[in-house]
């Protein structure tokens, strides 16, 4: 304790925001380990098959086996490949994922930012990753990995303007563009009937669907399309470069999901809000409800990739540009109505 | 009527949802996964594994170099010389099968009049070194002396069906 307070004031408060900033990064990277677990299992189960469960006690250290093959394998840069952007591509796709963790409010009082224009700050990270997936298609001088960059570049953006109407509707719900008064925003007597997914319901279900085709993940995941070419961006990618865009991959479901979560249900809130009181174990707010909301769309993420075929191109394109976006721009007019006349519970 | 029905199953996702409700229910249905080295599923008597030459309750080898099996290999993997021997029986001198020609049909043991080679139920075995994936007269007569009281019971267990 004495070497502590012997530290200048500004110094401790750096060195706080770091030890908190390290917590949340080794929290979301053991999450992603644990994903990739949890989506072979579940996938097996699906598959009435049990998944892996040679390592460890039912399989519990395969993340980590996983991890230490790809980093002891080598890293085969293509002979005619731009050295550089081809390195620095998988760092791109992991930075934002990881970043955007800053202005998430993880419980009540707790955010690493709280930055006032949080969601903005949320839409343009989200939208960096793209430039991680393109530098990656054309650094590797292979005509996959640019299909699949192309692919990938044109989905992002169809689907990034549904995305982004849909959390236009939420700031017109909540009134603001930080994630904690969003948050607040929900709070109220009515349990989960007070949270966003009701008066949104039309724009929390694009939202999602369009977060699943900005990870590229099934029945989206024409940028990867195993079975058409190949890997898509990454075909080019082994050990090390290959496990960051894993990672990145992971990662930014995990933050889809608890953008999700923040956005419709209620972030941290318990869903029996102004039933059980804030003081019983049920209605208290708190990491536990975020985590578990978290979790539950991340279990969608699987259980979509389970049992939807592939898209194809032009019926991704077709449902981004002609169904989203008018579907999100109609509502918007309802939401507005909606608060226009102060429909109780939400806009009273 | 039809077109609008139509759009209101595709605007509310009728069929997908159809499709979760399915693999959701598959989700909690009992596995089919035989844990493999721990548990193994059953095997016929038929069942066409690693090769064997079998002796008789004396000793004596059953195999007459008659190579009936060597002619009738689709894959031609079983290589024949014979000799006679000091007693003035025919005896092979060499009987070799390549077990990576081999594509374990089980027409040699069809063939064979006198059910010396066999195929065994073995099939947990592995090469290490180059060669070794020749089955030698030699190594094939160990593996039948190891296993003669399971290679007899499969065949008494098959004898009826043939």
């Amino acid at each position: 304790m004495a070497i502590w307070e012997s530290i200048p004031e500004q110094f401790q408060m750096v060195l706080i925001i770091l030890a908190q900033v390290l917590a949340v990064t080794i929290v979301v990277t053991l999450c992603v380990a644990y994903l990739t677990l949890a989506e072979r299992k579940v996938i097996g189960y699906i598959q009435n098959r049990i998944g892996p469960n040679r390592v460890g006690p039912k399989g519990l250290l395969q993340p980590f086996a996983d991890v230490i093959k790809l980093l002891l394998k080598e890293v085969v840069v293509p002979s005619s490949a731009n050295r550089f952007l081809f390195v620095i591509a998988p760092l791109l796709s992991i930075t934002p994922a990881l970043a955007a963790w800053a202005v998430m409010p993880l419980f009540p009082g707790f955010t690493l930012a709280n930055i006032n224009a949080g969601l903005l700050y949320v839409l343009a990270l989200t939208s960096l990753g793209v430039y991680g997936v393109i530098l990656a298609g054309w650094a590797s001088n292979s005509k996959y990995a640019f299909l699949g960059a192309m692919r990938s570049a044109a989905q992002i953006v169809a689907y990034e303007i549904a995305m982004g109407f849909a959390l236009v509707a939420v700031v017109m719900a909540s009134g603001s563009l930080n994630l904690g008064e969003i948050v607040e925003a929900q709070a109220g007597g009515a349990g989960l009937l007070n949270w966003f997914w009701l008066p949104l319901f039309p724009l929390f279900v694009v939202y999602f669907i369009s977060g699943v085709a900005e990870t590229n993940r099934a029945p989206f995941d024409v940028a990867e399309g195993e079975s058409e070419i190949v890997a898509g961006f990454h075909v080019e990618y082994s050990g090390v470069t290959f496990a960051i865009f894993f990672l990145a991959e992971y990662a930014n479901m995990i933050l889809i999901s608890a953008l999700t979560a923040v956005f419709f249900l209620g972030g941290w809130l318990s869903p029996f809000q102004g039933l059980f009181g804030e003081d019983s174990v049920l209605g208290a707010p708190g990491l536990f409800w975020f985590a578990l909301k978290t979790a539950f769309f991340l279990f969608c993420f699987l259980w979509f990739r389970a049992t939807f075929p592939r898209y194809r191109y032009d019926q991704i394109m077709r449902l981004g540009w002609k169904i989203f976006i008018p579907v999100t721009i109609v509502w918007i007019f309802v939401l507005g109505a909606m608060i226009a006349f102060q429909v109780p519970p939400w806009f009273a | 009527m039809q077109a609008v029905r139509n759009i209101l199953k595709t605007f509310f996702l009728v069929e997908l949802f159809a499709g979760l409700r399915l693999t959701l229910r598959n989700l909690f249905k009992p596995k089919f996964t035989v844990h493999y080295p721990e548990e193994k599923t059953p095997q016929s008597p038929r069942f066409r594994g690693l090769h064997a030459q079998r002796r008789y309750a004396n000793g004596e080898e059953r195999c007459i170099a008659c190579k009936l099996c060597e002619a009738v290999c689709p894959a031609l993997a079983i290589t024949i010389e014979s000799d006679v021997a000091d007693d003035g029986t025919r005896r092979t001198t060499r009987y070799d099968i390549d077990l990576f020609k081999c594509i374990y049909c089980g027409f040699c043991e069809e063939a064979c009049p006198v059910d010396a080679i066999v195929e065994t139920r073995i099939h947990e075995y592995h090469m290490e070194r180059r060669g070794e994936n020749i089955m030698t007269k030699d190594k094939l007569l160990a593996v039948g002396d190891k296993y003669e009281a399971m290679i007899a019971a499969d065949k008494a267990a098959d004898a009826r069906y043939r």
